[in-house]
């Protein structure tokens, strides 16, 4: 037993760059074990990690392509998407994964996610959701639960938050899951799927903040909220993505809700290079 | 057109689009952009040419992600290029600063039109001269080019990339409207590639590359991703391993260093061409169209038998500042028209440090200076 742990901390060590350690992340925050299903899902995939390219925009969930021991690009806030557009159409050979956070993405980033979906780039997006932004202390963002406390919601929330795997869905994304970080076979086996299926792939990662949005709310131990979100967590496949709305303190509906076939951008952009050059009529 | 989809011969073309024929005779592969005027037809020319020569155009949702997509192209290896006019360009100067400070080659072009704000969209004027320089925070050195005509911004277009693979730095293009707009011959050489400059790459094995360990002239191996470096590279402060570090030292060490590859290279990077400043009392420094109204106002200067000359700039940044310097130790006066109200100006005064009178002949854009206005100005500095 002691040695299969070994070998597989020896694999995760394998990817990080442990002249970086200790990272910047608090005892009790979800990403470093996001960050290791991540690299589980690479290994469980069989993928060559050189092949492998990791951008992230800014914040907490940003800082991990400065961890990881691959191509990374850490990027400026919001802009991981277009970032990775323009390393992927540059070599399409490459895996490219963003990894970043729900304010990054979602709020100053949403515009580029929406059409990054929309046009089906080959890529894979694992979104930390930590309901706030957590680098600058705390602030409401897009993904904060109606009536949640944060740093500038301190009578709590009064706005909807986004249904993040509705709105990727309906901007066209092919692959689809949400889960919790405790959820980890299950999160590391859809990064897999998402990481070898062509196509806009998008996980979320429901992920406690406990220093911030956790002592704001009630919910100061990273570890107890882990498993209070797994808790109140119910596995539903196929779930409409529009019945995925997260409350306060409600039911989180996991899962793989979206698992469909459409051409790629590059797909579509062969076909136009074989169109010009007259290799097809 | 040759094999390859590279154009060759002479034709009668804009200068935006020479600026696309520029790009791909440079051996860009890779523009993301996204409409505005009077830049578009340099993004139309591309979404028409790039496929016959294998390259990718994209359209991307906004400015902000065209000045993205390139940087993450360059990374992936490719020669990348995005133009835009005076709203765009702001949107891009958050990732132009990234662009700096992840040391990355590509071409911006900005075909200038009058601001503030939208402006007057249609018509010329030199508005983003010191946005060009100073529009991302942040301490940094880039360098721009100005074009007078679509032949010059075809050349220059292969410059910019050839300065940006050298410097690892982004190169701007900082035309006008009229002459992204105006019609006239370009004559499209045959390119050897020992014409084109190309980024020097690690020679090291993965295990021993750092990312930012500049050689001699500054400028770092850039390695680029898939070819089993793994490397890392941030927008944060970072030493030569690509990784954060925090503290005024590492500030001072990268922060200089990026400066300095510009700084210390300027007599390689700073083009100017003159016209009659050998004798010359009195010297208009201009750029773009304006250097071409200029020229005529100087021989109408020459013929009333004032020894007038043209110092027309081609790199604005990093500025011709000894040439300046010089010249005002023997010069009467510059003249300075400029499409705005006083920005390059700004720099010859500094550069004449009193030494020299230095005359401003403003116009706010949306047309262009008359000969006489200028030829007026050279009169009233030699009075």
């Amino acid at each position: 037993m002691t040695s299969n742990v070994s070998v597989e901390q020896n694999i995760i060590n394998s990817f990080l760059r442990l002249d970086r350690m200790p990272h910047i992340w608090c005892a009790g925050c979800g990403i470093g074990p996001a960050m290791r299903c991540f690299i589980k899902a690479i290994h469980r995939a069989g993928l060559d990690p050189d092949k492998i390219a990791v951008v992230s925009g800014i914040g907490c969930a940003g800082r991990a392509a400065g961890y990881l021991r691959l191509d990374s690009f850490h990027t400026t806030h919001g802009r991981a998407l277009p970032f990775a557009i323009g390393l992927k159409l540059g070599n399409p050979e490459l895996n490219v994964v963003v990894f970043s956070g729900d304010g990054d993405l979602v709020a100053i980033g949403g515009n580029h996610l929406i059409h990054a979906a929309r046009r089906n780039m080959d890529m894979t997006v694992i979104c930390i959701n930590n309901f706030n932004y957590g680098m600058t202390g705390g602030q409401l963002g897009p993904t904060t639960p109606v009536d949640a406390r944060s740093t500038t919601s301190p009578y709590g929330n009064i706005e909807n938050p986004f249904n993040v795997p509705y709105l990727v869905a309906a901007s066209g994304a092919t692959y689809v899951a949400r889960w919790t970080v405790l959820h980890a076979r299950q999160l590391e086996r859809s990064i897999a799927e998402a990481m070898v299926k062509p196509g806009f792939s998008f996980i979320e990662v429901i992920s406690p903040c406990p220093t911030l949005y956790g002592r704001m709310n009630k919910q100061p131990q990273g570890l107890e909220t882990m498993h209070e979100y797994q808790k109140r967590s119910i596995v539903r496949d196929g779930a409409d993505p529009k019945d995925l709305d997260i409350t306060f303190d409600g039911p989180i509906v996991v899962g793989k809700f979206v698992d469909i076939e459409r051409p790629t951008f590059w797909d579509q952009y062969e076909q136009l290079l074989d169109r010009v050059s007259g290799k097809e009529n | 057109m040759s094999e390859d989809g590279v154009l060759c011969g002479t034709f009668f073309m804009n200068g935006d689009v020479a600026c696309a024929e520029g790009a791909i005779s440079a051996g860009c592969r890779f523009f993301a952009g996204y409409p505005i005027t009077p830049a578009t037809e340099v993004a139309e020319r591309m979404s028409e040419r790039l496929p016959h020569v294998g390259g990718i155009y994209i359209q991307m949702e906004d400015e902000i992600a065209s000045m993205s997509a390139i940087l993450g192209a360059s990374w992936a290896g490719m020669k990348a290029m995005t133009a835009t006019s005076g709203p765009g360009f702001s949107l891009m100067m958050e990732n132009l600063g990234l662009g700096v400070m992840l040391e990355t080659p590509c071409v911006v072009v900005n075909i200038q039109r009058a601001g503030p704000s939208t402006g007057l969209p249609t018509l010329p004027a030199h508005a983003d001269m010191m946005q060009a320089r100073w529009g991302s925070h942040g301490s940094y050195e880039i360098i721009a080019l100005v074009p007078s005509s679509p032949q010059e911004i075809f050349d220059l277009t292969i410059t910019a990339f050839n300065l940006s693979e050298i410097y690892r730095v982004p190169v701007l293009v900082m035309a006008d409207e009229v002459v992204g707009h105006m019609s006239e011959k370009v004559v499209i050489p045959s390119i050897s590639p020992d014409e084109l400059s190309n980024r020097r790459r690690p020679t090291v094995a993965p295990e021993q590359y750092l990312p930012y360990k500049a050689d001699g002239d500054l400028v770092p191996p850039m390695a680029i991703a898939g070819e089993g470096y793994r490397f890392h590279v941030t927008g944060l402060t970072h030493d030569e391993k690509g990784y954060p570090v925090m503290t005024a030292e590492a500030q001072d060490k990268l922060v200089r260093r990026l400066v300095d590859k510009i700084r210390l290279n300027r007599r390689d990077i700073i083009r100017y061409d003159e016209v009659d400043v050998e004798d010359a009392e009195v010297v208009v420094c201009a750029y773009g169209i304006t250097a071409r109204i200029a020229r005529l106002a100087v021989q109408q200067a020459r013929d009333s038998g004032i020894r007038a000359g043209l110092l027309r700039l081609i790199t604005v940044w990093p500025f011709a500042e000894e040439r300046i310097m010089e010249l005002a130790q023997r010069v009467k006066a510059f003249v300075v028209p400029e499409l705005n109200y006083g920005q390059i100006v700004l720099e010859v005064e500094r550069c004449a440090a009193g030494r020299a009178t230095t005359l401003l002949v403003p116009h706010m854009g949306g047309s262009v200076h008359l000969p006489e206005t200028i030829l007026k100005a050279i009169k009233e500095v030699v009075q």
